[in-house]
């Protein structure tokens, strides 16, 4: 692949969609949102739902704990075990998944129109009447073990942990979602079914659905999940800032490459200003062609395969951070280069013909990511998620157009602090230490 | 363009969207380049991807990497356009691009607004036989390959141990060689070089177009001539690989690297590909990964082993058959702990010999057809899995017709024929490999 677009943790990055297909607002009987792109093209739904609060619940001896509570869910329910739940899901050709994320669970049901009730009806069984047996909790804790136990051994994991217990300290944040074969080797039966309580429940669930079903029959799912759940009691995470002292620090790793991840504090997701620190990091290193940190690190350079950055502005937290690897004889040239990187952001160094092309690359590519009824199903969740009017769509492309020079100046002078940039090292750099 | 519908009322006008299962319709240039258009007017985007029928198992002896350089450096300049400046035509028609390297193909993509597609033809056009490559720009990004091979490749015990695999699997075919090369190759790889390489397999005799979405197969057979139509057939050499001898001897290794968490035995077999208007051999061998590992919690392998004896951890088979010369099979175990490898991989070879034995489970069997029945209705749903199928079918000499009846032919397959390509695993014709951490 030309490039390998990065595997940087985001965090709340906007989740907008835009399409020619038309959504709705539906109310279900008992008087609950949700949206919906219905679309009987394709004889298909998919449905996702977001539940607030992820691994961002858990305190540091449980860390892990949502996440294998999710993966136990598929490991019998109600007069189910694993293989019957399997085998009925197979039948029809259906899936429901869960997904544990920092800051909510998502729970994504695809389901055939002829057989869909089916489906929804063993997702149902699933989110609330798991087993959570014993015998359940050794072979996937085992099976999460094993994985853990790879990827401490892996430079990016291994980076990426560093730098947010150097950041997070004491936060909620600073803990592997998935956790790690400690803490997951000390999980009770007690602690899961905890985690089970505290992120299913009535209070801040979003719903979105897309393809074959019709607003009625969205609405009484909606209601049906709402109806088996429970009233919160569990406290949200306090919300706090990255902040890691200045410098460099090194982890000594027997490889050819150094893995580096850099960054500070970032911004509130709910900032006034987060739109044009959005177009910001995408001018610096975001995910498009030709950002500021590509060209100067790999394509005038050859430093590095690939370099982006991100607003990784999370519910509970944020941090302006990126992330790349290079050899280890080239590391402390390409971090010297980074810290220039972040001068020439504080000052001033975003020209109008930079937020021009930016701008046209964003409005242009807004459209694409409808992209299925997958991706829009999680889309109109995600955006509820965070926020968002449904007419947002319809605005959204004013909104970037609508960032000045002056905007995105005042936000770099905000935003980027060189002198506060801290660096994660894993690896054998020469020069650093 | 989209049109934005602006809801002020929770009741919104519902639209009716034309069917999306228009079949591919398929023309060819009288330069020899094939052009293949996907109808899918759901949204007012459109995939286009140009498929070279060159890939990594085509790179000459000793200079491995050639085919995937060329694909990083024609992002470079060309006559026309500067360095760069495909990625910013790209970016201010807000588009996404990039691009990607097999052993057998070479493909270039570009997702863009429909009404932008002409211009994407232009520039790949432009490219297939404009590429004017200056030191400047070569050194450095054969750095970056070297860089994305550390970062990628050799950072990942994992994927250094498949590269061993494939090396001892393969005696005579490239296929034995990584796509990105070996580093000590790639370091000697020069700008000449893969010019040489661009003037001999670049070219539209050697290629094939395949524009998805809101499109007009008309109207992109029109634009496909305006753009591909004036540059000239090349004289393409035939593609003749060395080709593997009969195995004789089955292929061990160990590797040990202290970055391993957990060990595993990992086999790969040599199997058939599919063939056009033959291809019930291959959906066999991939009905068979399918039944021996294709769920987590019901296929044989993990029944047997993570919830029967529960002495593993994982399990896993695979069939690969989507390549010119060989398919590959392969089948794992990742045991728990205090199971060695040896009992493991005894293990995984017992359950093999009883799904032999016993035959396939006719509930498991039709459950799998079940989900190849469904699959026909999800992937219409993915326009861009559409053109990858169909460009990778016809760069591999498949038809059109051979893509459309492929899950038709899966579907068919018989319990029988599921066995009888268990059958013909065969161990001489296999490598099993063992990764372990250096003091397991």
């Amino acid at each position: 692949m030309k490039r390998l677009f990065a595997a940087l943790a985001l965090g709340a990055l906007l989740a907008t969609p835009a399409s020619a297909i038309e959504l709705q607002q539906v109310t279900s009987p008992m008087g609950r949102i949700g949206w919906l792109a219905q679309d009987s093209s394709i004889p298909f739904a998919s449905i996702e739902v977001i539940f607030t609060g992820g691994a961002g619940l858990e305190t540091a001896e449980r860390a892990g704990a949502v996440s294998m509570m999710t993966a136990l869910l598929s490991e019998g329910a109600g007069d189910l075990d694993a293989q019957g739940y399997a085998t009925a899901l197979e039948s029809l050709a259906g899936s429901v998944s869960f997904d544990a994320g920092r800051d909510q669970v998502t729970m994504s049901i695809r389901a055939l129109s002829e057989n869909r009730a089916q489906v929804v009806d063993l997702a149902l069984l699933a989110l609330t009447e798991p087993h959570f047996d014993q015998v359940s909790l050794e072979r996937v804790r085992a099976q999460t073990v094993a994985s853990l136990e790879r990827s401490a051994l892996d430079p990016n994991t291994i980076t990426a942990r560093a730098f947010a217990s150097a950041g997070y300290t004491g936060h909620a944040y600073a803990n592997p979602v998935s956790g790690t074969p400690d803490t997951v080797a000390a999980l009770t039966l007690d602690a899961i079914l905890e985690a089970h309580r505290a992120v299913f429940n009535k209070d801040l669930v979003y719903f979105g659905a897309a393809g074959d079903i019709t607003p009625e029959e969205f609405g009484a799912f909606i209601d049906r999940v709402l109806d088996d759940l429970p009233i919160s009691n569990t406290p949200l995470p306090d919300y706090r800032a990255f902040a890691a002292p200045p410098g460099v620090t090194v982890i000594d790793f027997d490889g050819p490459q150094s893995v580096v991840q850099f960054g500070h504090a970032g911004l509130r997701w709910d900032d006034p200003d987060f739109m044009a620190a959005y177009v910001l990091n995408e001018i610096f290193g975001g995910g498009g062609f030709g950002s500021r940190l590509m060209k100067e690190l790999r394509e005038s350079r050859g430093l590095t395969y690939g370099i982006y950055t991100s607003l990784a502005s999370g519910r509970f937290g944020d941090s302006f951070a990126g992330r790349f690897s290079t050899g280890n004889e080239t590391a402390a040239e390409a971090v010297a280069l980074v810290r220039e990187q972040f001068e020439w952001l504080a000052n001033g160094g975003i020209t109008q013909d930079d937020l021009t092309r930016i701008q046209t690359y964003l409005t242009g590519a807004y459209p694409l990511r409808f992209d299925g009824n997958e991706a829009i199903a999680g889309i109109l969740a995600s955006m509820q998620f965070n926020g968002f009017a449904l007419d947002y769509i319809n605005v959204r492309n004013d909104l970037v157009r609508a960032v000045t020079l002056d905007d995105v100046q005042r936000v770099a002078r905000r935003l980027a602090q060189p002198e506060a940039l801290h660096f994660v090292v894993v690896g054998r750099p020469v020069g650093l230490e | 363009m989209l049109s934005f519908r602006h809801l002020t009322a929770a009741l919104a006008v519902l639209i009716a969207l034309p069917a999306a299962a228009a079949e591919p319709e398929v023309f060819a240039l009288d330069n020899g380049m094939q052009v293949v258009v996907i109808e899918d007017h759901r949204a007012p985007v459109a995939v286009s991807m140009v498929w070279y029928r060159v890939g990594g198992a085509d790179d000459p002896a000793g200079q491995s990497g050639i085919a995937h350089y060329l694909e990083h450096l024609m992002f470079k300049a060309t006559e026309t356009l500067e360095a760069g400046e495909f990625d910013r035509v790209v970016e201010e028609n807000g588009g996404q691009h990039n691009a990607f390297t097999s052993w057998d193909y070479t493909a270039y993509h570009q997702r863009v607004a429909a009404d932008r597609l002409e211009q994407m033809l232009a520039m790949e056009a432009d490219r297939m036989v404009n590429l004017r490559l200056d030191r400047s720009e070569w050194l450095p990004e054969r750095d970056v390959i070297l860089r994305e091979r550390g970062q990628t490749l050799e950072s990942n015990p994992d994927r250094v141990f498949g590269e061993q695999m494939r090396a001892a699997l393969f005696q005579n075919h490239p296929y034995g060689r990584p796509i990105i090369g070996w580093r000590h190759e790639i370091e000697t790889l020069t700008g000449e070089i893969a010019t040489a390489f661009y003037r001999v397999h670049y070219a539209p005799n050697n290629a094939i177009l395949v524009v998805a979405g809101d499109v007009v197969p008309a109207d992109v057979l029109a634009m496909a001539q305006r753009h591909f139509g004036p540059i000239p057939a090349a004289n393409t050499p035939p593609r003749v690989r060395p080709l593997e001898p009969p195995h004789q001897a089955e292929r061990r290794l160990t590797m040990r690297d202290a970055r391993v968490g957990q060990p595993y035995v990992n086999r790969l077999y040599l199997a058939p590909v599919r063939r056009s208007g033959a291809q019930r051999e291959a959906a066999a061998f991939q009905m068979l990964a399918a039944l021996l590992g294709g769920s987590a919690q019901t296929s044989v392998l993990d029944l047997a082993l993570t919830y029967g004896e529960q002495i593993a951890i994982t399990t896993w088979a695979g069939y690969s058959g989507l390549a010119l010369d060989n398919g590959t099979f392969s089948l794992g175990i990742m045991p728990v702990e205090g199971v060695s490898l040896q009992q493991a991989e005894d293990a995984l070879d017992r359950v093999i010999a009883g799904f032999i034995e016993t035959g396939v489970d006719a509930a498991q069997l039709d459950r799998v057809r079940m989900q190849i029945r469904a699959e026909a209705i999800y992937e219409l749903d993915d326009t861009a899995e559409r053109a990858n199928g169909i460009g990778a079918a016809l760069a591999l000499g498949l038809t059109p017709a051979d893509e459309a009846d492929w899950l038709a032919v899966l579907e068919s397959v018989t319990a029988e024929e599921v066995i009888a390509a268990a059958r013909q695993l065969d161990r001489r014709s296999s490598v099993t490999g063992w990764l372990m951490g250096v003091d397991q």
